[in-house]
């Protein structure tokens, strides 16, 4: 994977677009039958873009500063006005968060959930595809149709499986993320018409010579532009969608949205600390301030919510708006050591809330046994609404899995408490798990900030974990303590396979976190001096075809 | 040419941020609708507005905004609006199937309690 020139190959960096595509274009030849190939294309799919990810995460750790960008310009055309993909450390990363998100996911709705419509193979692949394009892309424009192609996809993907709940959520969802649009369209359109180009480097190379009558518009498009992003991200007050629509959501659509939060984080992260660095003039730092108690707020709002949420969907949900505004809060100190633990933060908690999405609908299922048996197979979801809840006759898909269908795991009351335990250890940040390391690093960064913005995260830090602790316990006192006759869960392999996978992912992020820490503060390093990414970007030249080569 | 272009802009923004605002799933789609036209003429407007100039560069004229129109903005407008129409015709779907199922036309798919 490493070239003879120790540059990435070209392919690697686009090879995370173009494959979910060509994979979404080849399932939606297929028609509506085929379940099965269906399924396997999806899954070997995205499990080689998972590998891909991994090997471009390989590919620019460990590099020095030209080296650790991987530049690639899809159209071949000169660098500020073709587009542009780049992969660094952070977009690497982010690329493998949403390749495991992906492939647990997947794995988990092969069981159940991938029956409830027809295309859900398909807007799965299209959501992959615009994750992987907007964590690559270096072009602004590029950027917001990426945007747009995750959050169509998203919008299908909520109402996979219908019913009532969930296209009320779903139309306040969509109502909102068309108005954040319609923001970013402005805030792109306003800083295209004060710097004149759209490729970020470019825009990062002209800020400090905007001249100053053009900069309060400049600031004006930034805060736009900002808007849309932290709306996706969930900052308070920009989050009151976030809660009902995740909790509505089926369970491995809900698990992939753990990312989808988490986009709009790496878009300020990626342009603020591009746009206004430290040494960025008169607008050196422009909104940091904003950055830091938006982030408090919305870390006190998500900490209070996990209190006060009954239902466990929405304080998953709530988990995301508190680990959403710790990294907002930590990105606006725009200090490179908690930038480093923030990442790290950013990877745990991705992986630990993709696991307490999937882990909600077991747990729900298992308590509805007291119910009865006949509620056993639809859990809380609520399948049948739009289409036929059933596969059409005829089609012999299920032959495999319904061997798996049914086989009691004996220990699955087991798995569903250590699996539940382990979320909860690293949502709230208790030793000895991953999130335990992550909030260690932040807090030990805070204390040598000594402002009182650092004195405030570094006691919500602590205090939010308390919260989260407190009410994840009440959660697990509930579903396993109180009834002690119940007959344990039935559980199929394949819906616990993806959760231990999530679980033991988080667990090697505590085995090896010196290289991961080592990995996301080198990641900050890199993002906190964005002269390297400019020179990466402006530097990268157009193939030369040479003049006997048909074109 | 400018104060037309701004008037259009501000009447339709103001108009679809009122309709969004407003209980009615249908005023909310057209009012997003207007809000997007609004956004569209908007990042035409930031290509600096001229009449009789197209972006085609012609034989025998200097290449630059003197002489012609800037064809970015023009490119970024034709992607905006068939992502905005698409996304639309989504929400116009979600609409219809919140309808069949409570029965009105409340965002909230019920009516407010007095």
């Amino acid at each position: 994977m490493i070239g003879a020139l120790g540059q990435l190959p070209d392919l690697l960096l686009v090879a995370p677009v173009l494959l979910p595509l060509a994979t979404a274009a080849l399932m939606l030849l297929l028609g509506e039958g085929r379940r099965r190939l269906k399924a396997v294309a999806n899954v070997l799919s995205t499990a080689f873009g998972l590998a891909i990810a991994v090997s471009l995460l390989l590919g620019v750790a460990g590099r020095e500063a030209p080296a650790a960008f991987g530049v690639y310009l899809p159209g071949n055309w000169p660098v500020p006005f073709g587009i542009v993909l780049v992969a660094d450390r952070l977009s690497a990363l982010m690329a493998v968060l949403t390749g495991c998100v992906g492939l647990a996911s997947l794995l988990y709705a092969l069981a159940r959930w991938q029956h409830a419509g027809v295309y859900f193979h398909v807007l799965f692949q299209l959501q992959l595809m615009g994750l992987y394009g907007a964590f690559l892309t270096a072009d602004l424009f590029n950027l917001f149709v990426f945007f747009e192609v995750l959050l169509a996809a998203s919008y299908g993907l909520l109402l996979h499986g219908g019913g009532g709940q969930r296209v009320r959520a779903g139309l306040h969802y969509i109502a909102i993320n068309l108005v954040a649009s319609l923001l970013f369209l402005i805030g792109v359109a306003v800083l295209y018409g004060v710097t004149g180009t759209l490729n970020m480097a470019d825009i990062a190379q002209k800020l400090p010579a905007v001249p100053t009558s053009d900069r309060g518009l400049l600031h004006a498009g930034a805060a736009i532009l900002a808007i849309a992003f932290l709306a996706k991200a969930g900052l308070w007050p920009l989050n009151f969608w976030l809660t009902p629509a995740y909790a509505a959501a089926s369970a491995p659509a809900a698990a992939v949205f753990a990312i989808l939060t988490k986009v709009g984080v790496y878009a300020v992260l990626r342009l603020w600390t591009l746009c206004f660095p430290a040494g960025a003039g008169a607008s050196a730092g422009f909104g940091g301030e904003v950055l830091v108690w938006g982030g408090l707020a919305t870390l006190t709002f998500g900490a209070v919510g996990m209190l006060a949420s009954q239902q466990l969907a929405r304080l998953a949900g709530y988990s995301v708006i508190a680990s959403s505004g710790t990294l907002i809060a930590a990105i606006g100190f725009d200090a490179p050591v908690l930038g480093g633990g923030a990442l790290f933060y950013l990877a745990s908690s991705t992986l630990a809330g993709c696991a307490l999405f999937l882990l909600v609908e077991l747990l729900e299922r298992s308590r509805q046994v007291e119910v009865g048996p006949q509620q056993l197979d639809d859990g809380n979801g609520a399948l049948p609404a739009f289409l036929d809840a059933e596969p059409p006759a005829g089609t012999n898909l299920d032959d495999n899995e319904e061997a798996l269908i049914g086989r009691a795991i004996p220990a699955s009351l087991a798995f569903l408490g250590v699996a539940f335990t382990v979320c909860a250890l690293v949502t709230a940040g208790l030793p000895p798990l991953s999130g335990f390391v992550a909030k260690l690093a932040m807090l030990s960064a805070l204390l040598e900030q000594r402002t009182p913005a650092a004195w405030t995260l570094f006691a919500l830090l602590i205090l939010s974990g308390l919260f989260a602790a407190i009410a994840l316990m009440r959660v697990g006192m509930r579903h396993f303590w109180t009834a002690q006759d119940r007959p344990a869960p039935r559980l199929r392999v394949i819906e616990t396979l993806p959760i231990a996978g999530l679980l033991v992912a988080s667990l090697a992020l505590v085995l090896y976190a010196e290289a991961g820490l080592a990995y996301t503060r080198a990641a900050a390093d890199s993002l906190h001096a964005p002269q390297l990414y400019i020179d990466a970007v402006m530097g990268a030249r157009p193939v030369v075809r040479s003049a006997g080569v048909a074109p | 040419m400018e104060v037309v272009i701004s008037i259009a802009i501000g009447v339709m923004a103001s108009a679809g941020v009122w309709l969004v605002l407003r209980p009615r799933t249908f005023q909310v789609l057209i009012g997003l609708t207007l809000l997007s036209y609004a956004v569209n003429l908007f990042i035409f407007s930031v290509g600096s507005l001229s009449v009789d100039r197209e972006p085609i560069v012609r034989p025998g004229v200097a290449a630059d905004l003197a002489n012609y129109t800037d064809p970015l903005p023009q490119s970024l407008v034709l992607t905006a609006i068939v992502i905005g129409f698409a996304t639309t015709a989504l929400f116009l779907v979600v609409l219809l199937a919140l309808r069949g199922l409570s029965g009105g036309d409340h965002v909230d798919g019920q009516e407010e309690q007095p």
